[in-house]
């Protein structure tokens, strides 16, 4: 399995990747091609130019602004898992982060990277939109967006064929935040078969669930979230979680609403952990 | 074609690439080095792990023309690694290989596990090593080896001392919520994008299980029609 033809630039800056997108039919941008390199393999993309941005400085950036955590679009999976203990109220981020893949894909897979794939089963269009993280998007007109706004379909996004994303702004949870997220997977690393992240934050008044893995985008279970965050448990039975699911989120089969119950019901017993 | 300049195992090499040549091919077919073993070609089995500027990297999914100016290294590098050979007298002793096509890549993940994880057990060796796919060893000699180095190494003066462990977070306060993240409206993904996504998995596990058949199903075979009671003792 080898790739089709394709020609290569490695723009010095994003000033330059944005001049080589809008130059040339059919380009693409090569982050960290953990997603785009088997779909190049397997010949189910064939750009005819690849714009690698994975050395561009400029987006390579952990800052922290004070109310939210500013990443860079090119941050590697792994650089986030290693920040463990450092990333003060964006610990979902490395808890996340670490459980993507395997090490040597984290090594070069990146955040930006995985909200342009929009992949459905990744784990970074879920628990960024669980988080309230926006997309800062470069391009004839820079653009911030929620990354739950920006994402609109399986492997579809907002994104234009001459933008860029530069960075992710993720807000961060004060101290009384809790945040849960738990994932089903076949075999560790695998994409998941269901996923469910869940962040609250009595300080920012943030109560939100989603589901992840379905057929399109991450759902919201706004009216679970609101009634765990009153009452600060869920039901005994996962009877509940079921039924908010069910009106929720459509098209579901027996065995995939179960698996959604369990990731869900899972995800909030990490966030009301004693 | 593409000048590239990196270097591999130390040497400085200069070549002329296609832009679609991975560095797997570029290091098996330009290098001859072929202890860089290609199994899926899609980032699954791990087979083809190499050090690329000394981080572990699938050598399928990166391109050559992608390593201009940095540093790979191959499992022909690592003859004078110390943790390299202490991984491989453990894997030899504990049978962590049979036919050797996933050893280079294992012995490659499990040095950065040696380095990276000090306190790892058995069950992150495990959960580390999931990107790596061994179909002889039922993977035990495989973690036991790995599980034995680090404890030699922990046993050592020079190990470095555990992290302390984190605090716990207080517990969830009720509250009212009000800064919601903004309602998504319930999008109606084209049909036809979501049949690329279940086409590539099941293109995924076919070509897998092709693969698979194709390398080792006359094994398979004789081992399914083996049994203690045909070959037991007469």
């Amino acid at each position: 399995m080898k790739a089709a033809r394709f020609d290569y630039v490695r723009p010095a800056d994003v000033g330059e990747a944005l001049a080589a997108l809008a130059k040339a039919e059919g380009a693409k941008i090569l982050a960290g091609g953990q997603s785009l390199g088997p779909m190049l393999n397997l010949r189910l993309a064939r750009p005819a130019l690849l714009v690698d941005i994975s050395r561009l400085a400029a987006l390579q950036q952990v800052e922290d602004t004070g109310r939210t955590w500013h990443i860079g679009a090119g941050v590697t999976h792994a650089r986030l898992e290693d920040a463990r203990g450092r990333l003060s109220g964006g610990e979902m981020l490395c808890e996340v982060a670490a459980a993507i893949a395997y090490r040597s894909v984290r090594n070069r897979g990146t955040i930006g990277g995985s909200l342009a794939h929009a992949d459905p089963a990744a784990d970074w269009p879920l628990a960024l939109a669980a988080l309230g993280a926006s997309v800062n998007v470069r391009g004839p007109t820079p653009r911030n967006i929620l990354v739950a706004h920006f994402i609109q379909g399986a492997f579809t996004t907002t994104l234009a064929a001459n933008e860029i994303i530069e960075s992710i702004d993720v807000p961060k949870l004060s101290r009384a935040g809790r945040y849960g997220f738990y994932k089903f997977c076949r075999k560790t690393g695998e994409f998941a078969e269901a996923s469910a992240a869940a962040v609250f934050d009595p300080e920012s008044g943030v109560a939100s669930i989603f589901l992840g893995a379905l057929r399109g985008i991450p759902q919201p279970l706004a009216s679970l979230a609101q009634q765990v965050a009153r009452q600060r448990k869920i039901a005994a039975s996962t009877e509940a979680v079921n039924q908010a699911i069910a009106q929720s989120v459509r098209g579901l089969d027996a065995v995939e609403r179960s698996m959604a119950t369990a990731v869900v019901t899972r995800a909030l017993m990490q966030v009301l952990a004693p | 074609m593409t000048p590239i300049a990196l270097s591999v195992n130390g040497r400085k090499i200069q070549a002329l690439v296609e832009p679609r040549t991975h560095l797997a091919d570029f290091l098996r077919e330009h290098c001859r080095l072929t202890g860089t073993h290609l199994g899926c070609e899609h980032g699954v089995c791990g087979a083809c792990t190499v050090l690329v500027d000394d981080e572990p990297a699938r050598s399928c999914l990166t391109y050559a023309v992608q390593c201009d100016g940095l540093a790979v290294q191959t499992i022909e590098g690592f003859d004078v690694d110390p943790i390299m050979q202490e991984l491989r007298t453990a894997f030899s002793r504990e049978h962590g290989l049979q036919c050797g096509f996933c050893t280079p890549g294992m012995l490659i993940a499990a040095r950065d596990i040696v380095r990276r994880l000090p306190d790892a057990d058995a069950r992150r060796i495990r959960v580390e090593l999931s990107g790596n796919l061994c179909r002889c060893t039922g993977y035990l000699g495989i973690i036991n080896a790995v599980e034995s180095v680090i404890a030699a190494r922990a046993s050592k003066p020079t190990a470095v001392a555990s992290a302390a462990a984190a605090t716990p977070p207080a517990p969830l306060q009720a509250f009212a919520p009000t800064g919601e993240v903004a309602p998504v409206s319930m999008a109606t993904p084209a049909a036809a994008l979501e049949e690329v996504r279940t086409g590539w998995t099941r293109l995924r596990r076919v070509l897998w299980w092709q693969d698979r058949r194709r390398r080792y199903g006359r094994s398979l075979r004789t081992f399914l029609q083996w049994s203690p009671a045909s070959t037991g003792p007469s």
